[in-house]
């Protein structure tokens, strides 16, 4: 645990600043990182950083972020294993609400709740900077360990 | 960093993952799934998948509808885990019939049964051996590519299919005999099956169904699908969707969804010029027809709480075609594998372990088969981590000896990218992802391997 959380500090800062090499480097692009906390059902805390339009399953794999069977069928809308848990708050100011097709898929997640999304349809904006989800239990977290 | 590679080596040490082996047989979803999750739990373990037929990936090659290719992109994943270096394929090779379990207990540590669930249940009543009575398996086999189900007969020059069974499969049957053939022609549809259902006359498809509509077991994606398919209706019979909207909003979610959108669909009435039909209450006691099926002799049912009970009211349907789409069983394929005959499941065992549809039972999208296969991976991981499967165990050295004495040819995984290529390859001509290879000389040509 501590030496993942070390890790993950560790690539953060790396992250952070390769973004900020990239910003001095280029003009064109300005993006501002846009920063979400992952909580893993076994206590884990991922924090990483993703861009203006970015789903948080891009998120995931840009950063390498070691989630099991995360994004099984890439962002398709047809498998349910990219399942997030936000607050209310949170999941009310989405700028999207789900569509029909999403909630179709959500509807086999795990651990269902009323706000359940699906990670590979949450596009990031600079205004859900700070965001936090969780990331349900499935047979692969603590509960299994 | 360091403390990393510290617990990894203190780990390796006491209990030499190094020379560890794990033999699975199997190369479907359970089979991958598991590999990759054993490779994170057990570090440096040699795994040997083992696959009946020369090519990987079970039934996402060759269950999966060719109109659902987003599913299919977790090959994608187990093409990842197959590269890697202590993952060896090694395909052509049955479990029961080139070697046993016993020979795999031999040679591995652990032992993984991920062989699935591939024989059909048959309806076990009168007329079930007349002519176009078809396995919904065999007639997925066959438009999939499966080399076993490439020459099975299904006349499809008639109006009216019947497709008893209410799941997933069934609606995938459904929608392959009523979609407009050119939607097909961009999937990786055999071109033989393509051919048959451009000439086909299926106009209407009725699905049977023991129970009503709340127990329906198809999942409403695969629902939807049908409510949009272009040119055609969906119907519902003697208006058994009635009453469903009074209990709708007591129903849980997943549940809730489903029945409102199929009472919403229940009240349409456009007419299209195919028709979906869906039939609830029916239980078939008798094919009718002396050669070929000329229609089902059903029995009406009433429920009796979530059970259906037939009646002696009896109701005939007319039909030219049907498919049984009642469910999977997994079978007993060595007779040393501790084999439960009342579930036709694998119960977990140290040093003998199952995944996938062999272990849960024939249900369940890959997600369920995914889960399963990381439980089964911890598992394994707790037995190695308590010494409980410990000696050293010769792993493929052995058991390739006796495929060599057999004279068997076998798959690697650089076989099955040859194999791979040349799909890719003839399925460009065609403007299709990939033109399957149905015949097991032909793959083994290309990709085989005799020592
Ligand atoms: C028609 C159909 C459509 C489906 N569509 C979807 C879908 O759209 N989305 C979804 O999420 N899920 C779908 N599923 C479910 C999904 O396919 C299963 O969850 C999953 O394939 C089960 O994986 P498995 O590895 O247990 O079995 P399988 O995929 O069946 O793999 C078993 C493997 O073992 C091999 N084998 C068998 N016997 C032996 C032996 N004796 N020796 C060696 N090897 C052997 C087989 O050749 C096969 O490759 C569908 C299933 C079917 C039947
Ligand atoms: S990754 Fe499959 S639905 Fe989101």
């Amino acid at each position: 645990m501590s030496v993942k959380l070390l890790k993950y500090i560790v690539s953060n800062s790396c992250i952070r600043s390769r973004v900020h090499n990239m910003k001095y480097m280029s003009t064109v692009n300005n993006d501002k990182p846009i920063k979400v906390t992952f909580n893993k059902a076994n206590g884990d805390k991922i924090i990483a950083e993703g861009k203006k339009g970015d789903s948080l399953l891009d998120v995931i794999i840009n950063n390498n972020l070691d989630f099991d069977g995360y994004g099984a069928c890439e962002g398709t809308l047809t498998c349910s294993t990219c399942h997030v848990i936000l607050d209310s708050k949170d999941y009310d100011a989405l700028p999207d609400k789900p569509s029909d097709e999403e909630l179709d898929m959500l509807d086999l997640a795990y651990n269902l709740t009323d706000t359940s999304r699906l990670g590979c349809q949450i596009i990031l904006e600079e205004k859900l900077d700070g965001l936090e989800v969780k990331v349900p239990a499935t047979v692969n977290d603590a509960r299994y360990n | 960093m360091r403390w990393r590679y510290l617990s990894h080596s203190i780990r390796k040490y006491s209990k030499d993952a190094n020379g560890f082996q794990v033999g699975i047989v199997g190369a479907g979803p359970a089979g991958f799934y598991c590999a990759q999750q054993l490779l994170k739990k057990i570090p440096g373990c040699q795994i040997d998948i083992y696959e009946r037929l020369p090519v990987p990936f079970g039934l996402v090659r060759y269950g999966v509808a060719p109109d659902h290719p987003e599913v299919k992109n977790v090959i994608n994943t187990f093409t990842k885990t197959a590269s890697n270096e202590n993952i060896r394929f090694i395909g052509n090779v049955s479990l029961g019939c080139h070697i046993t379990l016993a020979q795999l207990k031999h040679s591995y540590n652990a032992v993984v049964l991920a062989y699935g669930a591939d024989e059909d249940r048959k309806l076990n009543i009168a007329g079930e051996n007349v002519s176009n009575v078809v396995s919904a398996t065999k007639f997925i086999g066959w438009y999939n590519g499966l080399p076993a189900d490439k020459n099975i007969k299904v006349d499809l020059d008639v109006e009216h299919a019947v497709i008893v069974g209410q799941g997933n499969v069934a609606l995938d049957v459904a929608r392959i005999l009523l979609s407009p053939v050119d939607e097909l022609r961009k999937t990786d549809i055999t071109e033989y099956s393509l051919e048959a259902l451009t000439q086909s006359k299926v106009k209407k498809v009725t699905l049977v169904g023991r129970r009503g509509p709340l127990q329906v077991a198809f999942t409403i994606k695969e629902l939807r699908e049908m409510l949009k398919l272009p040119g055609v209706s969906t119907h519902f019979f003697e208006n058994q969707m009635n009453d469903i909207d009074k209990v709708i909003n007591d129903l849980p979610r997943p549940r809730k969804r489903l029945m409102q959108l199929m009472y919403d669909a229940s009240q349409k009435t456009e007419v299209r010029n195919k028709l979906f039909d869906i039939l609830f209450l029916r239980t078939p006691i008798s094919i009718l027809g002396t050669s070929k099926i000329e229609g089902i002799e059903l029995a009406v049912n009433h429920l009796e709480g979530e059970r259906a009970v037939v009646t002696d009211e009896k109701y005939t349907l007319k039909c030219e075609l049907a498919f049984r789409s009642i469910g999977y069983r997994s079978v007993q394929a060595d007779p040393d594998i501790p084999f439960d005959k009342m579930s036709s499941t694998v119960p977990q065992s140290t040093g003998v372990y199952s995944v996938g549809w062999l272990s849960s039972g024939p249900v369940g999208v890959i997600l369920s088969t995914m889960s399963n296969a990381f439980q089964a991976a911890t598992l394994i991981g707790q037995h190695f981590d308590k010494g409980l499967l410990g000696e050293r165990k010769p792993g493929y050295d052995y058991i390739s000896k006796i495929l060599e004495d057999k004279g068997i040819i076998t798959v690697d995984w650089n076989g099955w990218m040859k194999i791979d290529k040349v799909e890719v390859e003839r399925g460009i001509k065609h403007g299709k992802p990939r033109e399957k290879i149905v015949d097991i000389d032909e793959m083994l040509q290309i990709g085989g391997i005799l020592k």
